[in-house]
């Protein structure tokens, strides 16, 4: 395993997607939208929150009105700028505005085995060997818990699902899986041992937990006092969008944006009434729904469009930004895989998101593929080459290096070639071998991936958890009752 | 420097592609006066299979394979007229004339492929690109060539392969040489059909495919 993540930095391309005016005519409809329509948030505590700070909040219905400045002001007390801590801080993740990060999906409901090759349902060992796999690949950066501990109890599960990523990697672990003040609590304590007590914790933050919104202009009771004990104890705390066009959101691109504005700055509005400066992120995987079915997505132009226009948003707020990319439709890692795949993380990537959403689930984010996992990881690898762009100087113009080599010459043993090769992307599962050697093995991408995988899960061992911590984490965990 | 020094030296140069130190390694050979076969055999064949076996797993390069084959030339350059002078036989693996077809002017695949050929141990006679084919027999004939390398990047040029071969026929020639193709439009089965003894995907098969007709 290399003591490093990739990340994709000092970029030389961009993408215009929103002018500066559309981003301001997003934020005036956002900002109406809560003024006058309001966003519903079922929480007593979130409630008392917004009535002490002036909202109009109907206590039937649950839903808010605040004004457009309350809202603005708030935001203004996010941080700009911070760092997602690592148990090895070699692994730490600023949150600069320069960095594109990816984790790994979640929260998938089924497996892939590796080694049936047959699909079943996820369990907490599930959770422990991607977590294992996620620390050695250099490609992702930080966890989430990609799939759920079905043979956990509820109320703890999201604990148990710390503790077995926590055992098996010392990168930034993101949840997307605890609901409830209760556990966020119990989640913060755990934390708070690993980093060695609170004030370290508010330090560094080896959790984030990232919250779903309920769309349209709705949010989730449980995840909003999640949201809030987390930021009490310092963690980010992230609200994610899902809205879905022609259902959850008006048909039109710009529609869903104002829809999902509404609900994740209402959201990260909250968190700093509640706890002024609190670092917080925008999250946003907006899709649209398939016309015929109803079904949800997961790729497709317009979710793309969203992966490149959420960051302009998150930008315009200075907070940083958590995209749902990657996340297929497919079944099996396949042409649309790669499609949909390397399209999201493309256009968000040329956003500059700070976190990518995330390596390894098929059928819409439901099905954990190892497979697939390893072979995001080669388009991440792909993206981040091409980010790069073409540095243009004296040595790359190479001038002089033409004129020696000359008309008909080859550059191919050239001293600037030696200099310049290992600066050229490698492949590792593209498939450039001559027709006659594939013709004879008939195999590809996916018999690699899978090798490679297996292979990690046979000889990486992650630096282990110390036993005296882990028994306490187990305490906090077994206080968790029905 | 003792022999061994030298030996290490000379296979480092090789495999890091330093040509004018392989170059001058080999003059301090020839000057120490050191067996130059074993100076071959020892310092220099070594570097070039080394070379070889970083390739196949992946940590060298096409670049890297090359430089070092074009060191491996340039020493055996300056090894070669000291060698006919104490009239020393080197062990060749095998004499062959190469060359791109007449009206194909492509010659970067051929030059890869007499280079690697070169490098491994084969006496090599590059006739360049677009060469007529009466040359190519002509040549091996003169030289008691063992095969005759044909190049061709074009369908149309791809044709030439053929008509080589039938112009062997014509002459009663057939089966003298062994006759490999190669080029973007062959394949194997190209090479069965019109009765050559191989084809190769690239330059380092088409060393394994000569050195398998070999016998070696």
């Amino acid at each position: 395993m290399s003591e490093r993540v990739k990340s994709i930095s000092n970029p030389r391309l961009s993408l215009n997607i929103l002018s500066p005016e559309d981003v301001h005519a997003i934020h005036r409809a956002s900002l109406r939208v809560i003024e006058s329509v309001g966003v519903r948030f079922p929480s007593p505590r979130a409630l008392d929150i917004w009535r002490s700070h002036g909202a109009e909040v109907d206590p039937g219905s649950m839903v808010v009105r605040a004004p457009g400045r309350l809202i603005e002001e708030a935001l203004q007390k996010a941080p700009p700028v911070y760092t997602l801590a690592a148990r090895n801080s070699v692994l730490d993740l600023p949150l600069d505005g320069n960095h594109v990060y990816v984790g790994t999906d979640g929260c998938g409901v089924e497996v892939i085995d590796i080694h049936t090759g047959e699909r079943r349902r996820s369990v907490l060992q599930d959770v422990e060997n991607i977590a294992r796999v996620a620390d050695y690949l250099e490609e992702v950066a930080f966890h989430w818990v990609p799939v759920s501990a079905q043979d956990c109890p509820p109320e703890s599960r999201g604990l148990h699902e710390l503790l077995a990523i926590w055992k098996n990697s010392t990168k930034h672990v993101q949840t997307e899986s605890i609901y409830s003040g209760r556990e966020a609590r119990a989640a913060a304590e755990m934390a708070a041992v690993l980093a060695g007590g609170k004030d370290a914790l508010r330090r560094r933050p080896l959790l984030s937990i990232m919250e779903c919104t309920v769309s349209p202009l709705g949010h989730d009771g449980g995840s909003l006092d999640a949201a809030l004990v987390g930021a009490e104890y310092g963690l980010p705390v992230g609200f994610m969008s899902m809205a879905s066009s022609a259902s959850s959101a008006p048909a039109t691109p710009a529609g869903n944006l104002v829809v999902a504005n509404a609900e994740v700055l209402s959201g990260l509005a909250l968190v700093e009434l509640a706890y002024p400066g609190a670092p917080v992120f925008y999250a946003a995987a907006q899709t649209v729904m398939d016309l015929r079915t109803g079904a949800y997505t997961g790729g497709g132009p317009e979710d793309f469009l969203f992966g490149a226009a959420s960051n302009r948003l998150a930008d315009f707020y200075r907070v940083p930004l958590s995209m749902g990319s990657f996340a297929t439709g497919a079944k099996e890692p396949n042409w649309q895989a790669g499609l949909e795949n390397s399209l999201s993380t493309f256009m968000s990537s040329l956003a500059m998101s700070d976190m990518l959403l995330g390596v390894g689930l098929l059928s819409g984010s439901t099905v954990w593929s190892f497979v697939q996992m390893i072979m995001d990881c080669e388009i991440f690898g792909i993206i981040a080459k091409m980010m790069e762009g073409i540095a243009v100087n004296e040595e790359t113009l190479a001038v002089e290096v033409i004129r020696e080599v000359g008309p008909g010459g080859t550059f191919l043993t050239h001293g600037h070639t030696k200099r310049h090769l290992r600066e050229i992307w490698q492949n590792s599962f593209l498939d450039r071998r001559p027709f006659s050697v594939w013709e004879k093995k008939r195999d590809g991408a996916p018999d690699w991936a899978r090798d490679k995988a297996k292979s990690i899960l046979e000889t990486h061992r992650p630096a282990p958890l110390n036993p005296e911590l882990e028994q306490e984490l187990r305490r906090i965990i077994s206080s968790i009752k029905p | 420097m003792k022999k061994e020094e030298l030996f290490a030296r000379i296979e480092k140069a090789i495999i890091e592609g330093r040509k004018s130190e392989a170059e001058d390694l080999a003059r301090e050979a020839v000057k120490a006066k050191i067996d130059l076969t074993e100076v071959i055999e020892k310092g220099y064949v070594p570097g070039i299979q080394k070379v070889g076996d970083l390739w196949e797993k992946g940590d060298y390069f096409l670049p890297e394979l090359i430089t070092s084959a074009e060191c491996m030339k340039a020493a055996m350059a300056v090894l070669q007229p000291e060698l006919d002078k104490a009239n020393i036989k080197t062990k060749t693996k095998g004499k062959v004339v190469i060359g791109t077809v007449e009206g194909d002017i492509h010659d970067i695949g051929k030059n890869l492929v007499a280079s690697m050929l070169s490098a491994n141990g084969f006496d090599v006679v590059d006739l360049g690109a677009d060469v007529k084919l009466e040359k190519f027999i002509e040549k091996a004939e003169e030289t008691k060539a063992d095969f005759i390398c044909l190049s061709a990047l074009l369908t149309t040029t791809m044709l030439g392969q053929k008509k080589a071969i039938e112009l062997l026929r014509q002459k009663n020639l057939y089966g003298k040489f062994k006759v490999l193709v190669g080029g973007a439009p062959a394949n194997q089965k190209w090479a069965e059909e019109i009765g050559a003894d191989g084809y190769a995907e690239n330059a380092m098969l088409a060393v394994k495919l000569a050195k398998r007709l070999m016998g070696a």
